[in-house]
């Protein structure tokens, strides 16, 4: 029983619980955080509203992003993934989402800010049903922890639309 | 002649009793080990509960070697969500968030896109030959919960075939 080996199991076995444990309890306490974040999106353009060659709608437009993130951030936070998503309804489906613009934030600090930007992604519908559309900008965002469980939420911003003819 | 009788005597010599019990417990520690894998499947309704992180995509969320707690509920898939899925023809499965959702009025089926954080553009290029989309029975779970670095043990095993050890097959094939 006092062999080396014998040690060095019951070492690791109760360091590998302990660390576990460590994990949970940081998991947990996350939730005793209750965030209260805040965020506004303006579209300052729509630079391009055209049909592509091979039939879907295309929309590149310019938004300026302002938002205060901080109350997300605990000790147990490793990155803030945030992204805005227009959603919109079709006639044929149901929902659509399409993720405009994302970031991620590293740190609290960081997480109050401004920015003006184009769409990073094309925003391509899934038909030609784009014209004249209201849409819904939604800013989501997904608080990586160091270790444990992850939370996502997001603020929904409805009043959009896009222009009746192509530009 | 004389090592043959040496052999059978060493072999009468073994205690029949003590090689049963140390078989048995070894089977009863494989199968508790199977026991609460395939309870976690059940509990959280994917195929593989638990998967490795392989490769840089996510970073810096997820880094090689982590462990992602997947979960498979019947909530339709969202955009945001990290999903883990698997291409048709490839046993690897990938690990990726959905940037675009197309969900369908009459059937409820959905029409995924993913894109890894780290990676420049989406993953059209991984999707097999003419694939645009993923389809819910593409996708084994959603990533809930992770944990760093303990994903090594299992990269270590599978990469360098000679640490290789014998577990329950489940484990060491859905990585």
């Amino acid at each position: 029983m006092h062999s080396f080996g014998y040690r060095l199991n019951g070492l690791l076995t109760f360091a590998v619980t302990i660390l576990a444990l460590m994990c949970v309890i940081a998991s947990l306490s996350d939730n005793l955080n209750i965030p209260s974040p805040s965020a506004e999106i303006q579209i300052m353009n729509i630079n391009w509203f055209q049909k592509q060659p091979k039939g879907s709608d295309e929309v590149i437009l310019t938004m300026n992003i302002s938002a205060d993130l901080q109350s997300l951030f605990t000790w147990n936070t490793k990155q803030v993934f945030i992204f805005v998503a227009a959603e919109y309804e079709t006639r044929k489906n149901s929902l659509n989402q399409v993720s405009l613009w994302d970031a991620i934030i590293p740190a609290k600090e960081r997480a109050k800010f401004w920015i003006r930007s184009s769409n990073k992604y094309r925003f391509v519908d899934h038909g030609k049903n784009l014209r004249g559309k209201e849409f819904n900008l939604t800013l989501h965002w997904h608080v990586m922890p160091k270790t444990g469980k992850m939370f996502a939420d997001k603020i929904v911003m409805s009043g959009y639309s896009l222009p009746e003819e192509y530009i | 002649m004389g090592w043959i009788g040496d052999t059978v005597d060493s072999i009468k010599s073994i205690q029949i009793r003590q090689l049963l019990t140390q078989v048995v417990s070894l089977g009863m520690i494989v199968t508790s080990a199977l026991i609460i894998w395939k309870g976690l499947m059940c509990v959280t309704g994917s195929e593989s509960p638990v998967v490795v992180v392989l490769s840089g995509s996510m970073e810096p969320g997820f880094k090689r070697g982590d462990i992602l707690f997947l979960h498979m509920s019947k909530d339709p898939i969202r955009a945001g969500e990290i999903v883990v899925f698997n291409i048709d023809g490839r046993e690897i499965p990938i690990v990726h968030r959905v940037i675009k959702v197309h969900e369908r009025q009459d059937t409820g089926e959905v029409d995924v896109l993913t894109k890894g954080d780290n990676n420049y553009g989406d993953d059209r290029l991984l999707y097999a030959q003419g694939q645009q989309y993923l389809q819910r029975h593409h996708i084994m779970g959603r990533a809930v919960g992770f944990l760093p670095y303990v994903g090594w043990v299992t990269i270590i095993m599978t990469e360098k075939p000679i640490i290789k050890v014998r577990f329950p097959c489940d484990m060491d094939c859905l990585n």
